[in-house]
């Protein structure tokens, strides 16, 4: 459930070049080798050696960096000098790729051949919110096609927010006899036919998991793909998102032989009834999603209760809760033997009150991590501070996303957990009101924040009490979390917060806006304050051309920036990608929003060594 | 019989403002600054999300301009993913469609009932329905003395386990807690003031 983070470094184009072109070379040593010249310092010097002089220096250094698992240090020490860049390129085995426009596969595994894991990412985070028109782009299809010959021995994809179809699952399947791990998350435009082909090929599967993605009911039971006989090497099978039923003897007949499997996620198919069924079957589960948590029509409501809570008993290692998709508050109650031992729990498809909450919650002093429905009201979120002392990553999501309703949980719900849990490290706070104290006090409270998300529902909503912008509140927290990387801001937002965070906010690397600001001063300010920004995000905002040019100076340090609705012109646009060769600006055409001028609908741009890409649909324009 | 002029449900009913003033209809808050698509229903918002974006916000828009001010929707806001909202979605509908079925009795009548709350908009249609259910009639409603000129009356059992008279709280309080209907024997509901 984490969110990942990006710890490279700036990328350095300009380096990035030399390092490519470049063919001076430092003896490190001095020490002559066994045969064969020294190299002299001299342009040729590189191109006619045939058994390396410090062949017994690359060894040692191969030896050594296998064991750099950091990508960030393995990116310092690929810069050092030629010979480490290559004995680095050698030694990496989890290839990161934050960006698949950002370099080609071509390009990725010709440098890297030996690599065992590869994560890409592809769409930017806003498409989630449907600010993005379909079939933008982000295929696996040609990372897959070069992976399937340079990498036969892959173990591990990961994928974010990528277009990912039936014909890249069956080549994957085919390509890489010892597959291991598929992790698709926030990913379509595959279904269920293509589970069963890896299901049914990836005979070494350890982990398949499906997280919030997409996918298609193709009418295949996919479940029933895994090979029938022998046991399985399942860890992990996540599938909480796939909206289609399944067959539930096959999983069971799946679960019974899959011995090592510990962590399993059910979706809504799975009814209360045949939860227990798969309890009892691997009570070594360390993760469970519980599927509906709900009985099916048939069945008789007593029965199922008391075996539930023994099931639950048995199950010891239970570390992680989730599922809860069609609750019946009735069973919550049986979740209590494992209550005490949980670090996550997510209650956030669970409609319950704080009553109902309060069953549970109060056993929970374990509690790290914790998403759940703002229906739990400020009164819950009290209960939550009273027990969970130890809790270090809060979400709490909206039931009814709306602007104009009423809103269970406020300032008052911040304030709370702020005084209870003071390890807090990330916080994801949706609500309709909000104050600049409530956040000013978290900000006091909790020192470790990392992550500071408040989502006021409502569009330039100032403080609920004074009515003021909630500038102090977000300065605030600018100011004292010192570990700050990750923000998004919302309410009635001037210049003046964007100023603070421009002064203060040196650590941060992710920035979301939205509906804020008055003028180019306030973008200004953070692309000149803040060295670290990587992940820009702004939608409707005054931002207009010229405060783009203020950040010349850093994009080619940043992973994207995503500018939509604000006042951008494709003048303006071009101008940074006349500047900047190697950033590729995408101006993204929004049919469905209505012009009176010729603002730029959706601005996003990234560096990159490719260049334009030449599968852009065309409603993208790359300015050049 | 006239349930709305003898019930007076204005006068129980909990409103915000001054006595004697009418509700005026929800006025827009919040000025839409941006040049951005209004999505007049938040269903279909959230339901396909891809598909709807081209041609149908298009119609959606002229079919808002045309309608009465309705709060418009921002697309993407606030920034929940599709999966979640469709997700929610589908509780909320269900919550809504669900009936809210609950048992009724009579004194003297062999078996039960079960009727389903939400169908009926107020304590008139309730009366009407059940008193064609069991064939008997409930009298005139007042606020100080009940139903009069009935032999049975009207009661539900609340969520305190306490035993009310139908009428006297406001609808949708009513339906919120609301447990379970009897229709009792006017001689056994001496202690509520009726007139048998």
């Amino acid at each position: 459930m984490s969110e990942d983070d990006d710890r490279s470094p700036p990328l350095d184009l300009r380096r990035a070049d030399i390092a490519e072109s470049s063919n001076k070379t430092r003896n490190c040593t001095g020490v002559s080798g066994s045969g064969g010249s020294v190299p002299g310092p001299g342009p040729s010097s590189m191109e006619f050696q045939a058994p390396y002089p410090d062949q017994v220096l690359e060894n040692v250094l191969e030896n050594v960096l296998q064991f750099l698992s950091s990508r960030r240090d393995r990116n310092a020490a690929s810069l050092v000098c030629r010979s480490w860049w290559r004995v680095e390129a050698l030694t990496r085995s989890d290839l990161f790729i934050g960006n698949c426009y950002s370099v080609s596969p071509r390009r990725a595994t010709a440098r890297f051949t030996r690599v065992r894991s590869v994560s890409i990412k592809g769409r930017p985070r806003f498409a989630d919110f449907n600010l993005m028109p379909p079939d933008w782009g982000a295929h696996f299809a040609p990372w897959v096609t070069a992976m399937a010959s340079a990498y036969p021995w892959l173990e591990k994809v990961y994928l974010k927010r990528m277009s990912v179809t039936y014909d890249d699952l069956a080549l994957l399947a085919e390509s890489f006899p010892s597959f291991k791990e598929l992790v698709l998350v926030c990913c379509d435009g595959f279904g269920t036919s293509g589970l069963a082909v890896i299901a049914s090929k990836c005979r070494q599967l350890k982990v398949l998991d499906l997280i919030e993605s997409e996918v298609t009911d193709d009418e295949v039971d996919w479940i029933a793909f895994f090979p029938e006989s022998g046991a399985t090497c399942l860890e992990s099978l996540i599938f909480d998102c796939v909206e289609c039923p399944i067959n539930f003897d096959a999983l069971e007949r799946l679960v019974a032989r899959s011995p090592s499997l510990k962590k399993l996620r059910l979706n809504r198919f799975v009814s209360i009834g045949q939860l227990y069924l798969l309890m009892v079957r691997s009570p070594q589960l360390t993760h469970l999603g519980t599927g509906s948590f709900s009985a099916t029509e048939g069945m008789a409501q007593g029965e199922q209760e008391p075996e539930l809570f023994t099931a639950f008993a048995a199950c010891r290692s239970l570390v992680c809760l989730s599922g809860f998709r069609e609750i019946l508050p009735d069973y919550l109650p049986d979740i209590s033997p494992v209550c005490a031992n949980l670090t996550s729990l997510n209650f956030s498809y669970a409609h319950i009150n704080a009553d109902q909450l309060k069953l549970v919650i109060f056993q929970c002093h374990k509690l790290q991590i914790f998403w759940v429905l703002d229906s739990i009201c400020d009164e819950g979120l009290q209960a939550v501070a009273s027990t969970c002392k130890d809790l270090r990553e809060l979400r709490v999501f909206p039931f009814d996303a709306r602007e104009d309703n009423e809103g269970p949980v406020s300032d008052l719900g911040l304030q709370a957990i702020s005084e209870g849990c003071r390890k807090l490290q990330s916080i994801l706070y949706f609500c309709q009101h909000m104050t600049n104290a409530a956040v000013i006090a978290m900000s006091r409270n909790c020192p470790d924040l990392e992550v500071f998300r408040l989502c006021i529902m409502g569009r330039h909503r100032p403080d609920r009490v004074t009515n003021e912008p909630m500038d102090e509140g977000f300065g605030a927290i600018v100011m004292n979390c010192k570990k700050l990387t990750r923000l998004a801001v919302s309410g009635l937002l001037t210049d003046r917060a964007f100023s603070y965070i421009g002064k203060y906010g040196k650590l941060v690397r992710t920035l979301s806006v939205a509906f804020a600001g008055d003028s180019d001063m306030g973008l200004k300010y953070v692309l000149e304050g803040c060295p670290r920004l990587q992940k820009l995000e702004i939608r409707d905002s005054p931002f207009g051309d010229a405060a783009l040019r203020s950040g010349l100076h850093h994009y080619y340090n940043m992973r994207f920036l995503w500018m939509s609705s604000c006042r951008l012109f494709p003048q303006g646009c071009q101008e940074i990608a006349r500047a900047l060769p190697r950033l590729v600006v995408e101006v993204i055409r929004d049919d469905a929003i209505e012009h009176t001028d010729e603002t730029v609908d959706i601005l996003y741009m990234y560096r990159s060594l490719e260049g334009p890409r030449d599968d852009a649909p065309g409603f993208v324009t790359i300015m050049q | 019989m006239a349930f709305d002029k003898e019930l007076n449900l204005e006068a129980t009913e909990l409103r915000l403002g001054l006595p004697g003033t009418k509700e005026s209809e929800k006025q827009p808050t919040i000025a839409i600054k941006s040049n951005k698509r209004a999505l007049p229903n938040f269903n279909e918002e959230s339901c396909g999300s891809k598909e709807n974006s081209n041609a149908s916000h298009l119609i959606q828009k002229r079919d808002q301009e045309i309608a009465s001010p309705a709060k418009a929707q921002v697309v993407g806001w606030p920034p929940v993913r599709s999966y979640r909202k469709n997700c929610l979605q589908l509780k909320k509908m269900e919550a809504e469609a669900a009936g809210m079925y609950v048992k009724v009795s009579m004194d003297g009548a062999p078996y039960l009932r079960k009727i389903d709350l939400k169908v009926y908009k107020g304590y008139p249609e309730l009366l009407k329905a059940l008193e064609e259910m069991f064939k008997f009639s409930a009298g005139e409603y007042s606020e100080r003395e009940g139903y009069n000129g009935s032999e049975f009356v009207p009661t539900y059992e609340d969520k305190d386990g306490d035993w009310m008279l139908v009428g006297d709280v406001p609808w949708d309080m009513f339906l919120c807690s609301c447990k379970r209907l009897r229709i009792m024997k006017g001689s056994e509901a001496k202690g509520l003031g009726c007139a048998v």
